[in-house]
């Protein structure tokens, strides 16, 4: 694993020096042979990564993809929109461009799965038989969670959400922009659920902070971030890192506090904490709503019976094999997959191949030992020009890919420059399959 | 696929500046190169004094593509935070200082060629 890892970032740093000791003549994929239909339920970065790995991996297969969106989005680029360092246009690009041609692709969202039955239905009503059925439909963002928001309320009146797409990720930028150019009270959180990319809410707090700095209204301001437990990252270390740095640049911090309710009208937004109650006023906040599972999944029998995840919804997979832990023949990857970690891009790189790896072996009556040990990849921004390239695991340890040229808990322009440059082409060569 | 094979290098170099782009630059920098043996294989020595000229522009060379970098990446010299950036930096002045040199050897000896040649 850690040479593929270290092979991958080769890739990201676009540094043919580091790249070239992993380079090798392209070995001989193994094939197998199959008759089977594989279904996959959504288009993003896991499913289209799926679909266009199937084509080359099963000789014989049948694929086909069901999802309604005819846009793409680069979710890692959302960010950069929101803080004016890219156009609403770097995100977005065609389902139709990355597809493999040999697929058939259903241009419905899937309305109903039938495990039993082995098969799903569409919204119109269609029903599609499947062997294999590969769920990767990404997740759904519950506004509604939050009491007194909604969509049309990002881009004024101090409130943007960087998650919502590239149009209101470019709203929030407006907004920010505006803010940071007089300063007030900056207000960050982070909701109680499982989301993705865990270091986005971190990233935007620093590079809001980074702007006021810039623009010298920091020393008229104040930035409080409000975390949702104990700690600002499920990764204990790099929590402790955070915390260095927030007080190194004067942000304030407060724990276990949830947004329950916002009031744009007031300036107010309400958090649950132990001690009941609070309410935190602002002139800038990014609100990041709760994170469940789209209802397709949720209201099936694969979503999780019991345990903490039972309201969220996610699909109830084994953490290594992506297996489904009561139907062998479906799999989760993405979002969707209720693991403990890894809901990113640079987790789907890993989590892809592991999964058409399980299915081969169970195919050809086998058992693999290709498993998923939780690894993600973060590179958290600390400001304009600066990231930490923050890498670990389910067991949270550090797992850096260069370790002692790229250090994961130091700030450096190297990390900054693989976020800016060679994510979004790594990402691209992923989605063909390529990476 | 398991290992980084060099279709996949080449696929995200391909990504990063676009198809045509990224391939007209290979194609640019292979017929610069082969221009520099070509004058090197004509006029069979090396012209000191054109390499010296040559050897003048390496500075602005390694500065171009450093603030090139730069501007491109939205970044600054404060930016540099540990050895690791200190080295990136170096190994993009570099190549921008040797790719500058080989052009202006080669673009020399294309227009002036030897007298006595």
């Amino acid at each position: 694993m850690n040479s593929n890892r270290r092979q991958f970032l080769g890739l990201a740093l676009g540094g043919p020096a580091l790249a070239a000791t992993a380079v090798s003549a392209r070995g001989s994929e193994p094939t197998t042979k199959t008759s089977a239909h594989f279904v996959i339920l959504g288009a993003g970065a896991a499913g289209t990564a799926l679909a266009n790995r199937i084509a080359s991996r099963f000789d014989g297969a049948k694929v086909t993809i069901i999802d309604a969106r005819k846009a793409h989005y680069y979710q890692p680029g959302f960010t950069l929109i929101a803080a004016g360092l890219k156009p609403a246009d770097y995100s977005v690009s065609t389902t139709a461009e990355w597809l493999p041609r040999n697929l058939e692709w259903i241009e419905e969202a899937a309305a109903e799965i039938d495990p039993e039955g082995k098969s799903v239905t569409t919204t119109s009503g269609k029903k599609v038989a499947y062997d294999y059925l590969l769920v990767a439909t990404g997740l759904r963002l519950n506004y509604e969670g939050i009491e007194g928001m909604s969509l049309d309320l990002i881009g004024k009146d101090g409130i943007g959400s960087v998650y919502a797409g590239p149009d209101y990720a470019a709203k929030t930028w407006e907004e920010m922009n505006r803010f940071t150019d007089k300063g007030g009270v900056a207000l960050f959180s982070r909701p109680a659920t499982e989301m993705k990319c865990a270091g986005a809410p971190l990233k935007y707090a620093f590079l809001t902070d980074d702007y006021m700095v810039r623009k010298g209204t920091k020393s008229k301001s104040k930035v409080i971030y409000a975390a949702q437990n104990k700690g600002f990252f499920s990764v204990p270390i790099v929590s402790e890192k955070v915390r260095m740095l927030f007080e190194e640049r004067k942000i304030d911090y407060t724990f276990d506090h949830v947004m329950k309710k916002i009031d744009p009208a007031r300036k107010i937004a309400t958090f649950a904490t132990p001690e009941g109650d609070k309410e935190i006023g602002y002139d800038f906040t990014n609100v990041i709503p709760p994170m469940v599972a789209p209802d397709v999944v949720k209201n099936s029998p694969l979503a999780w019976q019991s345990g903490p995840w039972v309201d969220q919804g996610w699909a109830e997979v084994d953490k290594g094999t992506l297996r489904h832990v009561r139907y062998p023949e479906i799999f989760a990857v993405g979002d969707i997959a209720g693991v403990p970690k890894g809901k990113t891009a640079a987790s789907v790189k890993w989590q892809v191949p592991v999964a058409l790896e399980q299915m081969a072996a169970q195919i050809e009556g086998k058992e693999s030992t290709v498993k998923y040990d939780g690894y993600t990849s973060c590179p958290l921004i600390t400001r304009i020009g600066r990231a930490m390239l923050v890498e670990f695991d389910y067991k949270n340890n550090l797992t850096p890919s260069f370790p002692g040229i790229i250090a994961p808990l130091e700030e450096l322009w190297i990390s900054w420059l693989m976020k800016e440059i060679a994510l979004k082409a790594t990402y691209n060569a992923m989605l063909r399959g390529k990476a | 696929m398991k290992e980084l094979t060099f279709e996949t290098l080449i696929a995200v170099f391909e990504e990063i500046f676009g198809r045509g782009l990224f391939w007209a630059m290979v194609a640019v920098a292979a017929i610069v190169t082969l221009a520099y043996l070509f004058v090197l294989i004509r006029d069979r020595s090396v012209s000191w004094k054109k390499f010296l000229l040559a050897q003048l522009s390496m500075p602005f060379g390694g500065i171009a593509a450093v603030l090139f970098v730069q501007k491109v990446t939205r970044s600054d010299f404060n930016d540099i935070g540990g050895p690791v950036d200190v080295f990136v930096l170096l190994g993009v002045g570099l190549v921008g200082a040797i790719g500058l040199a080989i052009l202006v050897y080669t673009l020399q000896s294309l227009l002036r060629p030897p007298q006595d040649a």
